[in-house]
């Protein structure tokens, strides 16, 4: 599993991307509402809107952590956006995209740059 | 310009009555500060570069009867007319029974937006209703809780309509039979917005194909009942949106936008029982289809469950507003018209449908024997199918016809030269009708008088566009038809709620300050009421003199040279300053101007708005003690410094202090070719100590819901004038109507029939009294900073340790150390009766705290004892003597239900309520536990349900 300064988690699955955010990012979040995921075939550049995820105090943007087409929204998360907050690095998934260059992905963060991401975001609190 | 100017001792006359403490609690609590006077105070609390010595010249006070009788004599250079000009605006009857126990009643007029929902339970219900009563009269599927007024409502129609139509098309057409105000407003607004505005006829003009939307009057502004399908569909073939601008009462009518196919309707509920009020304040709605939902702009209630499961209302899908989303929310909107929709509903509620029904019928009857006895003496009635409003050609009997009118105290529509508009309404009788066929009988031989007109149908509405849709079942709309029943209602919504008539409102950045009762007598009275907005000027000399010196007040307070009165809310205020900077770049050739600096703490309107008037936003951080970087401002500034249009300041700062570097601040944004716009929401800790347009600002507006004493009506009416230095007062809004143009509202004094409120309490405060006030507000705010420093940490105080007229307590240390929640502690707050301050703004997990000059000693340590009441019940759970999810914070608010069932707490019945229920009396009992906002959002209801299914559930 890969990171972004965003907040977002993707993992190949076979030759699909799935996409999800942080639990860091769930629980700043706190109570999720609502979810919105771009109509499957729509392409993204790296860094283009994916989605967006409500809260009842934040609305966020999902960004595309890589180039893809959108293949598969997580439509459980949906219909129940409770999910996402509960396992949001499991179930509570949000899109699958077909990557344009799957390997963009190794050039994100691992786990251990994220942590140390984290980190010194609450060394600035 | 360095101390500060001498402050009475005391306070006299309406002045000692409107100023909470007394002489000796003002010593007191100065004695608390370690200071000797309130000119120490406001030395140490204010920059002595701003500082302004000079008095504001508004003369001395006047006692109540005094101001009753000045403004009596004003009221009455108003001249009083039977009004049937329409262009929106129609007379109407208030109920007596609404009038007395809602628009009269501080219960209702005091209480703030339901933000804390526990504690607003009355309102959100009838708001609820509101949102079922648009919702049935436009046949769509979801309504909002009001908007400012029709014009404004079109705008955001139109935004609406540009988020979310397929087309990619850049224009919008607009029916040249919309209201001329609303025609105006839209220009003002798709301008910045790079739109284009296509204006015709749209069974001539429209090009589907060209437009992402359309917007259709119904009926005309003239009058005419067209049938828009054939438009609407060619729309929706296009992917662009069908907006309808209705009428309300002609819904009742005719089949409704819903059916029609719109995908959107807007309109003005002024004519339910709401005043004229020479242009406002009404309430205005909006509904769309189900999914448009998430585009709407304002204030939506929704239905929710509290904690044990029931049902309760609260607001929803708060994503989509500035105050979350800021540059990126779907409009500025932050005030809604609160109190004119609550009046519109229970003006629904009072008629029912069939009473609604039998008002329209009769309207509509009574302008079709108008038109068919004015065709019987041979004169032209252009349309065939009218609901209220005819034209008449006149030709050259034009001018005298209208001269005749006026001196019988009649006032019609000038269309031209040759054609009259007449639109009849709810006050309209047989008496009205002789009387205009007199007018007329003078040119035209009036061959039908003392014959029975031929037997006529009962209306011109076309038979194609007869409403077909149910209208009202709700049981709401059926059971409130007693005046016992009405009043008895009114009053059992009014208990749930707690407002300035219970408790203190601490709300922070909203100044929840006295709304005298002399200060609200003269807006009942008919000279202001029941004014049309359009009236001929030599009619409304008593509204030209209150308008033109309240101007010269508020030029005189913020050091400016010229006002406009005419935005109807805050945000729509700085809406209109920010355009006056930009129409000003432009006019000096300087048109890439679109820059404005935003500090990180401000309010979500101000990037709000700033995006509506065409520009990019870039914030400014604040550095550690809450002050505007003065580093990072000079980064900005230098970093855009070709195309820097404004920066918009609040000050005091929304952290509730005096920065120091203001002067400089300005002083580098006008270097740089930069307008300084100052937010006037914290004005009321500088009235006569401090002048915005002295220290450096261009621009600023006054909310006079806030300072000035207009009361918050439980969500709006707010009214937000702009004061301009000269450079700007060519770019201040102008109305159609007056000849001019770039209008943000639909009336073009905004909310007239309000400003007697601000008028009367400048006049009765005097220019000492006001010093004395904003003196009063440093102390109140610096006396509970140092008695809640015990227990909270306060988050920023100025040089001299002192805070503005506000201060903010942190309780992130509380959080991560114990779990307890800022609303843990907002809710808590309601169990000892009072409501929360501002919570999460302009910090997360901070509480901020506005008590205004109004609130006495008593209730400021009623106040500072139940917070540390509540800090001890904080520490409880530090030493972990209870766990969190177990503690009476958790639970809180507490409802009687809480209290009579069997008892399994962790903490005793007796701590459920503060005093353990010694003050049973006095106890604010809440209807609801702790709301669920998710679940609200999460399973949107924010309309009753049809009555299907109730008859389902019956089953």
């Amino acid at each position: 599993m890969r990171f972004t300064p965003d907040h977002e988690w993707v993992r190949l699955e076979g030759e699909l991307a799935m996409v999800g955010i942080t639990e860091h990012a769930a629980a700043a979040l706190g109570d999720i509402v609502y979810l919105e995921i771009k109509a499957p075939g729509t392409h993204l550049a790296k860094g283009d809107i994916l989605g967006v995820i409500e809260s009842v105090k934040a609305a966020s943007e999902i960004y595309a952590p890589i180039a893809g087409t959108v293949s598969e929204a997580n439509t459980c998360a949906i219909d129940d956006p409770t999910l996402i907050g509960q396992a949001p690095e499991g179930e509570g998934w949000l899109a699958r995209l077909q990557p344009s260059d799957s390997s963009e992905i190794d050039e994100l963060m691992d786990a251990d740059g994220y942590r140390a991401l984290l980190d010194s975001l609450g060394a600035e609190q | 310009m360095s101390a500060a100017r001498s402050i009475d001792k005391s306070a006299t006359g309406f002045a000692d009555r409107h100023i909470g403490p007394s002489p000796s609690e003002v010593a007191h609590m100065l004695d608390v500060l370690g200071l000797d006077s309130l000119e120490h105070l406001i030395e140490g609390a204010l920059p002595a570069s701003i500082l302004d010595s000079a008095p504001l010249g508004l003369g001395a006070a006047l006692s109540e009867p005094e101001m009753l009788r000045t403004l009596g004599a004003i009221a009455a250079q108003n001249r009083r007319m039977t009004s049937l000009i329409g262009q929106g605006y129609h007379d109407t009857f208030l109920p007596p029974v609404i009038r007395r126990n809602l628009l009269e009643n501080p219960a209702w007029y005091t209480a703030y937006t339901p933000y804390q929902p526990e504690i607003s339970q009355g309102r959100l219900e009838l708001l609820f209703y509101f949102q079922t009563l648009i919702r049935d009269l436009t046949g769509l599927d979801i309504a909002n809780a009001s908007l400012l007024d029709e014009a404004t409502a079109a705008a955001e129609a139109m935004a609406l309509a540009r988020r979310v139509a397929t087309t990619r098309a850049n224009a919008f057409f607009v029916d040249c039979q919309c209201h001329p105000q609303t025609i105006d407003v839209l220009r003002t607004r798709a301008e910045p917005q790079g739109l284009e505005l296509i204006i015709g006829d749209p069974d001539r003009d429209l090009d589907p194909a060209a437009v992402f939307g359309a917007i259709l009057q119904y009926p005309g502004t003239e009058g005419q009942v067209r049938d828009p399908r054939g438009c609407i569909r060619a729309l929706r073939d296009a992917g662009a949106i069908a907006i309808m601008a209705a009428d309300p009462l002609a819904l009742v009518l005719l089949e409704p936008p819903g059916e029609l196919g719109a995908d959107v309707a807007i309109g003005s509920m002024q004519r339910f029982g709401v005043p004229m009020g020479f242009g406002g304040p009404h309430a205005a709605y909006i509904a769309v289809r189900d999914r448009h939902k998430r585009a709407l702009p304002g204030r939506i209630v929704g239905l929710s469950i509290d904690a044990r499961g029931e049902p309760a209302y609260r607001l929803a899908l708060q994503t989509r507003e500035q105050h979350i989303r800021r540059d990126k929310a779907t409009s500025n909107i932050c005030t809604a018209q609160v109190l004119l929709a609550l009046i519109a509903t229970a003006y629904a509620m009072w008629h029912g449908p069939d009473g609604l029904r039998g008002i329209s019928k009769r309207i509509a009857r009574l302008s079709m024997s108008l038109a068919s006895r004015l065709r019987a003496m041979g004169l032209v009635v252009e349309h065939a199918h009218f609901f209220d409003t005819i034209v008449v050609d006149t030709g050259e009997a034009t001018a005298d016809i209208h001269a005749r009118a006026e001196r019988q105290g009649i006032n019609l529509r000038h269309l031209s030269a040759t054609r009259i508009g007449i639109a009849l309404d709810e006050t309209s009788n047989g008496e009205t009708l002789d009387q205009l066929w007199q007018l007329f009988a003078v040119h035209w031989s009036d061959r039908a008088a003392g014959e029975a007109l031929p037997v006529q149908a009962d209306d011109a509405l076309p038979p194609s566009l007869r409403r077909t849709l149910p209208l009202l079942e709700d049981p709401a709309f059926h059971r409130y038809r007693s005046e016992t029943a009405m009043m008895r209602y009114l009053r059992s919504l009014a208990d749930k709620d707690l407002a300035l008539d219970r408790t203190m409102i601490p709300l922070g950045s909203c100044t929840m300050k006295l709304n005298a009762a002399a200060e609200m007598t003269p807006i009942g009275w008919p000279e202001f009421a029941d004014i049309h907005p359009f009236a001929p000027s030599s009619q409304v000399t008593g509204y030209r003199t209150l308008i033109t010196d309240l101007e010269a007040y508020l030029a005189a307070i913020g050091g400016y040279d010229a006002v406009s009165l005419q935005p109807n809310s805050g945000a729509q205020g700085e809406l209109a300053g920010l355009l006056a900077i930009r129409r000003y770049h432009r006019s000096r050739g300087e048109g890439r101007r679109d820059t404005c600096l935003i500090p990180a703490s401000a309010h979500g309107t101000n990037p709000a708005s700033a995006q509506l008037a065409g520009m990019r936003v870039v914030v400014v951080e604040c550095d550690k003690t809450g002050d505007i970087s003065l580093v990072d401002l000079q980064a900005k500034i230098d970093l855009h410094a070709d195309t820097l249009a404004a920066i918009m300041l609040t000050y005091p700062s929304t952290h509730g202090v005096f920065e120091e570097e203001i002067g400089e601040i300005c002083r580098r944004v006008h270097a740089a070719g930069g307008q300084v716009y100052l937010d006037g929401a914290n004005m009321n800790a500088q009235v006569g100590l401090a002048r915005p347009g002295h220290y450096g600002a261009d621009v600023s507006h006054f909310n006079l819901h806030k300072t000035f004493c207009i009361p918050h009506g439980g969500g709006g009416p707010g009214i937000g004038p702009i004061g301009v230095k000269a450079h700007l007062a060519p770019f201040l809004p102008g109305h159609v109507v007056l000849g001019g143009s770039g209008a943000v509202s639909a009336a073009p004094f905004g909310s007239a029939s309000i400003l007697p409120i601000s008028w009367a309490y400048i006049r009765m405060m005097g220019d000492r009294g006001l010093v004395r006030a904003s003196a009063v507000a440093i102390l109140n705010a610096n006396y509970l900073a140092a008695r809640l420093q015990p227990h909270f940490p306060i988050l920023f105080q100025g040089r001299s340790g002192r805070v503005a007229h506000e201060c903010i307590i942190d309780l992130r240390g509380i959080r991560d150390a114990t779990g307890v929640t800022v609303d843990d502690v907002a809710k808590r707050l309601i169990d000892h009766g009072f409501h929360a301050p501002t919570v999460s703004f302009p910090v997360p997990d901070t509480l901020m705290i506005e008590p205004t000059e109004s609130e006495d000693l008593a209730e400021l340590d009623r106040f500072c004892d139940a917070m540390a009441a509540i800090r001890s019940e904080i520490d409880a759970v530090a030493r972990g003597e209870i766990e969190i999810e177990a503690s009476p914070l958790r639970h809180a608010p507490h409802t009687v239900r809480d209290l009579i069932e069997p008892w399994s707490r962790a903490y005793p019945r007796s701590a459920a309520i503060p005093g353990g229920g010694a003050g049973a009396t006095k106890q604010y009992w809440p209807p609801v536990n702790r709301v669920d906002q998710g679940y609200g959002d999460r399973n949107l209801v924010c309309s009753c349900p049809p009555m299907e299914q109730y008859s389902k559930a019956a089953e």
